[in-house]
């Protein structure tokens, strides 16, 4: 047996601290250089694994207690920092209030993944093709960022930036997420091409309000009876931007016909 | 934590992940490693009951937690898990490499739908990577699994 032999790590080189409550985390968070939040780690522990991220400190918040609720507030629904996606995606609360919302964690990668990975952390990883910040930036949600300076809310449509890049200040600590009831009419779209893959372009509806993601830096708001105006999305192997331009308008017909 | 109801001692070294953990310094070399990004399934263990890639943990973060590898589902020389069981009737495997993945996520499929329907086993395998059975005969193991577990 090869105990103790054998050393191979995939990650970078870090220092890991596990704070045990949220002032812990705002405190370590305001004092350490380079540091990164781990929550469900769906998206960070792979970005370790290829050495593309490379944080210093990683300050892993899941020893935190009562940081795992979903409660009603304000005609909403608002999911703390620890939520797993699965448990998004159980909640009668959600499914009731705002059944967008439970539509669309169903789209996140895969109920294996979705055990783990949390909808706060989602949010501040920021990814342009994912579906959980268009969702919020259709129904006009916001997140509280909090830390030693305070706490503060952030419009979902001020807190994506660029691809990958939120409004968090590195010494905040995404405690929760809000997402307003969902309109009679509210649908979420997408083309992938495997079950659970990020996807190529999608369209979430809340109402008359239509947000795309998969298309730009950020999700973007757009016009539904335009939807295409003024995008020029990225093409790879995947799509071409022309492509992706054609499912914008087809996605756009979809949850405005559904 | 706890491994398959035996205790053991989390790693020292922080940036040790679960997987290379249970393989590497518990010699459990039943979950398998293939991407290690998140992707194939093959490393998929049960976490306090509900199936995670162990390749997307650091083994300090299960310190105080229960996790069950493929060789915790049945014990040596003891009949197979139901699920095991079924993977063996239904030619649910070829290689083997993606397998033990496979039977831990059908085990958590079926803690939370104990009938699924064909939609929910096309769901609950859809995070599973197998490149030579053609799913087929997994989806046939998952309904004979069902069957096998009401026994």
């Amino acid at each position: 047996m090869p105990r103790g032999r054998d050393h191979r790590v995939k990650p970078p080189p870090f220092e890991y601290h596990a704070p045990a409550s949220v002032d812990e985390t705002y405190a370590l968070l305001g004092s350490l250089e380079d540091a990164k939040v781990l929550a469900g780690g769906q998206s960070l522990v792979p970005l370790l694994n290829f050495r593309l991220a490379r944080p210093a400190h990683i300050v892993d918040i899941n020893r935190i207690p009562n940081l795992d609720r979903i409660y009603e507030r304000d005609g909403g629904v608002a999911v703390q920092a620890l939520v797993r996606h699965a448990g998004v995606e159980d909640s009668e609360l959600v499914a009731r209030v705002c059944p967008l919302l439970s539509a669309a964690v169903r789209l996140v990668a895969h109920r294996v993944i979705r055990n783990r990975g949390t909808l706060c952390g989602s949010l501040a990883h920021a990814d342009p093709a994912a579906e959980l910040p268009a969702v919020l930036l259709a129904l006009g949600g916001q997140v509280v960022a909090r830390s030693t300076r305070g706490e503060r809310t952030i419009p979902a449509a001020d807190l994506f930036t660029s691809v990958m890049q939120s409004a968090l200040a590195p010494d905040e600590l995404l405690v929760e997420a809000w997402f307003p009831a969902s309109p009679k009419k509210s649908a979420i779209a997408e083309e992938s091409r495997r079950h659970g893959d990020f996807a190529l372009a999608g369209a979430v509806r809340a109402g008359d309000r239509l947000a795309l993601f998969g298309v730009a830096s950020t999700p973007v708001l757009a016009d539904p009876k335009n939807p295409t105006q003024g995008l020029q999305p990225s093409g790879d192997l995947e799509a071409t931007p022309e492509f992706r331009l054609h499912l914008v308008q087809v996605l756009t017909d979809r949850v405005f016909t559904s | 934590m706890k491994v398959n109801g035996v205790q053991h001692p989390a790693p020292v070294d922080p940036r040790r992940l679960l997987s290379d953990h249970l393989r590497h310094d518990l010699g459990l070399t039943g979950t398998h490693v293939g991407c290690e990004h998140g992707v194939c399934g093959c490393c998929t263990v049960l976490f306090d009951g509900a199936p995670i890639r162990s390749c997307l943990m650091l083994a300090m973060q299960a310190e105080g937690h229960e996790v069950t590898t493929i060789e915790g589902l049945a014990a040596p020389n003891a009949a197979l898990h139901p699920v095991q069981q079924a993977f063996h009737e239904c030619h649910g495997l070829q290689c083997g490499f993606c397998t033990p993945g496979f039977v831990l996520s059908v085990v958590g499929l079926l803690a939370e739908h104990p009938h699924p329907t064909a939609l929910q086993i096309d769901e609950g395998i859809s995070g599973n990577l197998c490149r030579c059975t053609g799913y087929a005969s997994i989806r046939r193991a998952v309904v004979r699994a069902v069957e096998l577990s009401k026994q």
